[in-house]
């Protein structure tokens, strides 16, 4: 059996619902006659867009959409349901509008509320055209028989009602609205951003609630033991070197010249943004590059302290033969950590991860490279993954609060149970 | 690490295991095989009880190190440099069980072109060997070679080189070519690996050890080199001073 | 029983440099391709990352990376009189194992051989009469000419990013390059590398001899690179862990950092690693291929399939695979009939190495990557006049040191003992101002009637089969052309100043311990003659035309260079034939 993805559950996962599987209601299954195939195809689009089959592909087969996967939420585990048109385990007796309900609105097909769930609070923003677009393209995959055990989340998100209090703190059921100031392109990048694409499922801080701390808006958010970074244009922590080329070039290839997707973005980037439009990706990087975040820089840790004098040695010796003394590394191929948002992130989960364990950054058509950076947790102590981390934190331009051992004892802990739990 | 286990860390989207038996062959197609933590890395000696030596090979093999490097002010010899634990562990590991090596019969005596037909191991020459040695210093008078003189066991070794001194059960000047080799190997090897004890062998020669970037220095001839050799285990300058 | 798996279009058996190339190139053709390969997947992160390749023990000592002799052997003679024993550890070459073949672990060396190494028997005779040449020296032609390769030389090296100094430029002589090298169409991809003390002052020294140095071609990256398939490649470090090592931080040409991240994307492409074919499979009339048959680590056994089979292993077990598969007729020195195991070759190597003033000189000896250096060409192939010195063949010399890796180079003057207090004194003395080549002298070695390769009557491999029996020796062509380069090679030391200069010539007998090169070729040589060679001029075996056999096995003498670039070429050249075409209408290229 192969392994299951580590990463794929992660995508949306940040307190994700499942939708019930069994509940199928006795709508007609209508949506597969009168076919459109623009409309289908733009169905098609949008769900590569929404990376839908990142959390409903099967993932002991790879049967696309039939559910089974096993979604990580801080409140616990869930299993995302199958998606194909199978009428009996599927979603094909279900009409257009309990379709849409329950992407835009999170209602189930009986009316019930859905459990904190996939990210309707971004789906909402869709239109419901585009909604019942990737309805039309769902409908004409092949049903797959495979019934998903509904999930089974801890209180209080195991009383649905809760979730009556927590979709009117978090969840605004309203469309997205154009703002008439901007010009079409940025529209239509705030669109994606804000719904399909659900850049801030991940990237935007939230409650304790797991609910959107909306006013700071894209501004990196640790999740599932990593740090999604700042997509703002904040010169310190976000993406203010970052061209809108370089954006694009990023979610296009998975490389440009400061970065190289890794972990859970190197799965967007492969299974989403790399097959989405040139122009949707000039919008999004348009709309990205007019979102201002705080300018928070730290005080700046002094080169003469010890662990900077440390991680400037271990830096010479083990990580300059790729990344250059300068930091620069070398453009679409080794990430430039002078320019990088998540070695500048005001915490170090992303850096101390891919010290310990290593990193696999994506192969795309347009940059089939692949290269992956080698694991040192084997041979740095806590104290050595600290230094290092401090210094590139505090090297070049950076300012960032200093990498603790307490940090990385706590990381190595968290990746073994990770490991122990998705097993051999 | 084995290189089996190294291939159990080695999963991906595409990488599977061919059949449901212990088959250990793959496929690999679609993506380039990655795992977190995947790799064979190296696991260090530790310093501890001996592994392969008993307490009187030890005696030996120490004293036979520190006459092929001998220690001199500035330097190290074999023994303080860790020589003779680098070869016990050695001896205690594969290459002590020509692990690899073609072991199949007839072994037959033919041209020193057509190199080494010896059925013996590494670690069955050296435990035959180590013992000969004692023998040949007990009919010097002496209770144990490493109780011979410098000069007495210098002149031994010499005449085992030029085949002067057979040593019984094997053929001794083979035996002090392979133990030249292998103490020099300890001396130079990463410390990683027991001897070369805190670079000392490294520094001694001015080489900077498992260093992988020279880009500032490949135009700057005639100069010498100025930073200090690192271990793939590292440095002092590593650890941060509390 | 073995199990039966799905016809394939293809089925490659190796997966170093030629087969990557051919499944590259095959699968773009649309074919359906399955790669077979004994050892295992290796890559760059996962296997020699740059926090642990740089082990000499590991590596360089203890021979991480290649095949194991437990895994299957040769036995060696140096006569046809003698009964030839097991290399039971490696010595004078290193076979490799695993994905990307020998191209993980070599030093990158891309030299294309000269216009008339190709055609060397007709130009030797042409120029010095049929009688200059030995009577038992069997060189022959190729059948291909530098011109039709040259487009397939720019390919390999475009693919690799070669670093170099053009010195011929479409027939116009280029200052600073090798002025005797064949007309390339465009210069190398990318500029040469820089090149540390010791090489620059080399270069010095051969030019006020009156020679021309020139950058060896360099696989290593003097720049970052993006090759024509989208594959990057970053700067190389000098970091001198090339050659017996995998390159950590992808700046070494090789299969995994050239074509490999583009074809496992393919989903006409799958590899099988871990998987030793044991057989080539043919037909009733045996000729016609069926597939191959192949036993995986297990022991489970498998057979594979296919309308073309692409052998593609080391030269060796090329030569092994046809022998065991009953594919041509086995070479009889005694007869001189037959092909299988015919012209096998190897190479000449030799060095000097060289003592300088350590208050003066320092050469940091470790600042070096694996094709570094400089060389002359004044001494090559027949860009001399052998004339006056009773031999042929040649080979370039250079200061070409990959390294200053203590276990293996730490040379000592001559005199100094091979242990003790002097010997430590005189390694501390010399480390930093001896220089040590390694292979200096990269010398020719020609085919002989009595050098050949068959199967051994006595010893066998893990599964019973015949291992492969090596008989050679050098003859005395080839001891003198290296006594000649290597007083050559040591005056251009003696001009940069050395206070010693210790000539280590070769000497017969050939001795299967003393490491030279991994260069082994020959024993299914291509020609224009199915009756003096196994395969015809587009590496296609002439008695099972579905069957291509690649690399330098094909090479019916060995030149003064390194075989990569040449066998490489070869593989393009084939690669294309097969698809402008053998695809178009199956059946022998090549009318004997």
């Amino acid at each position: 059996m192969p392994e299951i993805s580590k990463f794929r559950p992660l995508i949306a996962a940040w307190a994700a619902l499942a939708l019930p599987a069994c509940n199928v209601s006795a709508a007609a299954h209508a949506a597969s006659r009168g076919q459109d195939f623009a409309r289908i195809q733009r169905g098609r689009y949008l769900a590569v867009a929404a990376d839908c089959n990142a959390c409903h592909e099967d993932p002991y087969d790879g049967k696309p959409f039939a559910g089974g996967m096993a979604i990580e939420t801080p409140f616990g585990s869930v299993l995302a349901p199958n998606i194909t048109p199978d009428r009996d385990t599927g979603i094909g007796g279900w009409s257009e509008a309990q379709f849409e309900a329950a992407v835009r609105r999170g209602r189930r097909p009986d009316g019930k509320r859905l459990y904190p769930a996939m990210p309707f609070p971004y789906f909402v923003k869709m239109s419901p055209d585009d909604v019942a677009a990737i309805r039309a393209y769902l409908a004409t995959i092949e049903p797959v028989r495979h019934a998903v055990k509904a999930d089974q989340l801890p209180f209080p998100f195991s009383v649905r009602a809760s979730m009556l209090l927590w979709d009117a703190l978090y969840f605004a059921d309203a469309p997205f609205a154009p703002d008439p100031t901007k010009s079409a392109p940025w529209n239509r990048g705030a669109y994606l951003v804000q719904g399909p694409a659900h850049c801030g499922a991940c990237h935007t801080p939230k409650t304790a609630l797991g609910g959107d701390k909306t006013a700071s808006a894209l501004q990196g958010y640790r999740i599932q033991g990593w740090f999604a970074p700042n997509l703002t244009n904040d010169r310190h922590n976000g993406l203010g070197d970052w061209s809108e080329a370089d954006i694009v070039k990023y979610l296009e290839t998975g490389h440009n010249r400061f970065d190289a997707a890794s972990g859970p973005m190197a799965d967007e980037v492969k299974n989403s943004s790399s097959l989405m439009s040139p122009s949707d990706l000039s919008a999004m990087a348009l709309y990205l590059k007019d979102q201002t975040g705080r300018a928070t820089a730290a005080q700046r840790i002094d080169p003469k302290d010890p662990r900077m004098v440390a991680g400037g040695a271990i830096y010479d010796d083990l990580c300059a033969s790729c990344h250059k003394a300068d930091g620069t590394g070398v453009p679409n191929l080794i990430p430039d950590l002078a320019a990088s948002a998540a070695v500048a992130s005001p915490e170090p989960t992303t850096v101390i991860r891919v010290m310990l364990e290593g990193a696999n950054s994506v192969a795309t058509k347009a940059e089939p490279t692949g290269p992956a950076m080698p694991t040192f947790g084997w041979q740095l102590t806590d104290a050595q993954i600290a230094a290092v981390g401090t210094y590139i934190r505090n090297s070049w331009t950076h300012a960032s609060p200093a990498v603790t051992e307490r940090q990385v004892h706590e990381a190595r802990r968290m990746l073994a149970a990770d490991r122990a739990a998705v097993g051999p | 690490m084995t290189d089996v286990r190294r291939r159990d860390l080695l999963t991906g989207t595409a990488f599977v295991l061919m059949g449901t038996r212990a088959a250990r062959a793959g496929i690999v197609a679609g993506s380039l095989p990655w795992a977190p933590e995947a790799g064979s890395p190296p696991t260090p000696v530790k310093q501890g009880p001996w592994l392969f030596f008993t307490a009187a090979e030890v005696a030996t093999m120490e004293a036979l190190a520190d006459r092929i490097i001998p220690p001199d002010p500035e330097t190290p010899g074999g023994r303080q440099a860790g020589c003779a634990v680098f070869l016990d562990r050695q001896l205690a590991g594969p290459y002590g069980q020509a692990e690899g090596l073609y072991d199949q019969p007839p072994f037959e005596k033919g041209t020193k072109t057509q190199g080494p037909q010896s059925s013996a191991t590494p670690a069955e020459l050296y435990r035959t060997a180590l013992a000969a040695l004692d023998q040949y210093a007990r009919s010097q008078g002496a209770s144990a070679w490493a109780t011979l003189s410098a000069e007495h066991q210098d002149a031994a070794l010499s005449g085992l080189e030029n085949g002067t001194i057979p040593l019984q059960g094997l053929d001794a000047q083979a035996f002090f070519a392979t133990l030249v080799k292998d103490v020099k190997e300890g001396f130079f090897a990463d410390p990683l690996y027991g001897g070369n004890r805190d670079m000392c062998a490294w520094k001694m020669i001015g080489y900077p050890g498992a260093h992988y970037d020279y880009r500032d220095w490949v135009g700057r001839h005639n100069e010498r080199y100025p930073h200090p050799p690192v271990s793939i285990m590292g440095r002092p300058g590593w650890t941060p001073k509390t | 029983m073995a199990k039966k798996l799905p016809a394939k279009d293809v089925v490659i058996v190796g997966l170093g440099w030629t087969g990557s190339i051919l499944a590259q190139e095959l699968t773009d053709e649309g074919l359906d391709v399955v790669a077979v390969e004994r050892g295992p997947w290796r890559n760059t992160a996962t296997d020699y990352p740059p926090n642990y390749s740089q082990d000499e023990l590991r590596y360089r000592i203890r021979h991480e990376l290649f095949l194991r002799p437990a895994q299957t052997t040769f036995t060696f003679r140096n006569k046809m009189d003698q009964t030839a024993l097991p290399i039971r550890s490696w010595g004078a070459f290193m076979p490799p194992n695993g994905v990307g073949g020998g191209g993980v672990h070599w030093n990158a060396e891309t030299w294309r051989f000269l216009p008339s190494d190709f055609v060397v028997r007709t130009h030797l005779t042409r120029r010095y009469g049929a009688r200059f040449l030995p009577a038992d020296m069997t060189i022959q032609d190729w059948g291909i000419t530098y011109e039709e390769l040259e487009p397939h030389y720019d390919r390999f090296e475009y693919l690799c990013g070669t670093s170099g100094t053009a010195g011929n430029l479409a027939g116009r002589i280029q200052e600073g390059g090798n002025p005797f090298e064949g007309p390339r169409s465009r210069p190398y991809p990318n500029p040469a590398q820089q090149q540390p003390f010791s090489h620059a002052l080399f270069a010095k020294g051969a030019r006020e001899l009156g020679y021309k140095p020139f950058p060896q071609p360099s696989g290593n990256m003097s720049q970052a690179y993006v090759n024509p398939l989208g594959v990057r490649l970053g700067p190389c470090t000098y970091c001198g862990f090339c050659e017996w090592f995998g390159c950590g931080n992808y700046s070494k040409s090789s299969p995994q950092t050239t074509i490999l991240p583009v074809l496992v994307r393919k989903s006409n492409f799958l590899v099988r690693d871990e998987s030793e074919v044991v057989r080539i499979n043919t037909d009733a009339s045996g000729k016609r291929a069926t597939g191959v048959t192949f036993v995986d680590t297990s022991g489970e056994e498998f057979e594979q399939p296919a309308d073309l089979v692409i052998l593609s292993a080391y030269t060796l077990f090329n030569v092994q695979l046809l022998l065991l598969s009953g594919i041509g007729t086995p070479y009889d020195p005694v007869a001189n009939k037959g092909v299988i195991g015919r012209n096998f070759t190897h190479q000449t190597i030799s060095d000097v190495e060289s003592f300088f003033d350590g208050s003066k000189f320092i050469f940091n000896p470790f600042i070096a990557s694996g094709s570094i250096g400089m060389c002359i060409d004044e001494f090559n192939g027949d860009n001399f006049d052998h004339g006056p010195y009773g031999f042929v063949g040649g080979g370039y010399v250079g200061q070409v040191q990959t390294n200053g890796r203590p276990i293996e180079t730490t040379p000592v003057p001559p005199g100094t003992p091979g242990w003790g207090a002097k010997w430590k004194q005189a390694v501390k003395d010399s480390y930093l101002s001896a220089l040590k080549p390694g292979t200096g002298v990269h010398g020719s070695m020609y085919s002989y009637r009595d050098v050949y390769l068959d199967l051994d009557p006595q010893y066998r491999d893990r599964f019973s089969r015949p291992l492969v029996r090596i008989t050679m020796d050098f003859h005395d062509n080839e001891i003198k052309q290296n006594a000649f380069l290597t007083d050559k090679f040591a005056e251009i030391f003696h001009a940069m100043g050395a206070r010693q200069v210790v000539k280590k010539y070769r000497k017969a007998p050939y001795d299967i311990t003393e490491y030279q090169t991994t260069h082994l070729c020959g024993g299914a040589i291509m020609g224009t003659d199915p009756k003096t060679s196994a395969v015809n001029r587009y590496s296609q075996s002439w008695d099972v035309p579905n069957l291509f056999v690649l690399g330098a096995s094909n090479f019916p003498q060995n030149a003064g260079y390194n075989p990569t670039g040449t066998l490489a070429a070869l593989a393009f050249w084939s690669a294309a034939a097969i698809r402008e075409r053998y695809l178009k209408n199956p059946g022998p290229l090549v009318h004997a």
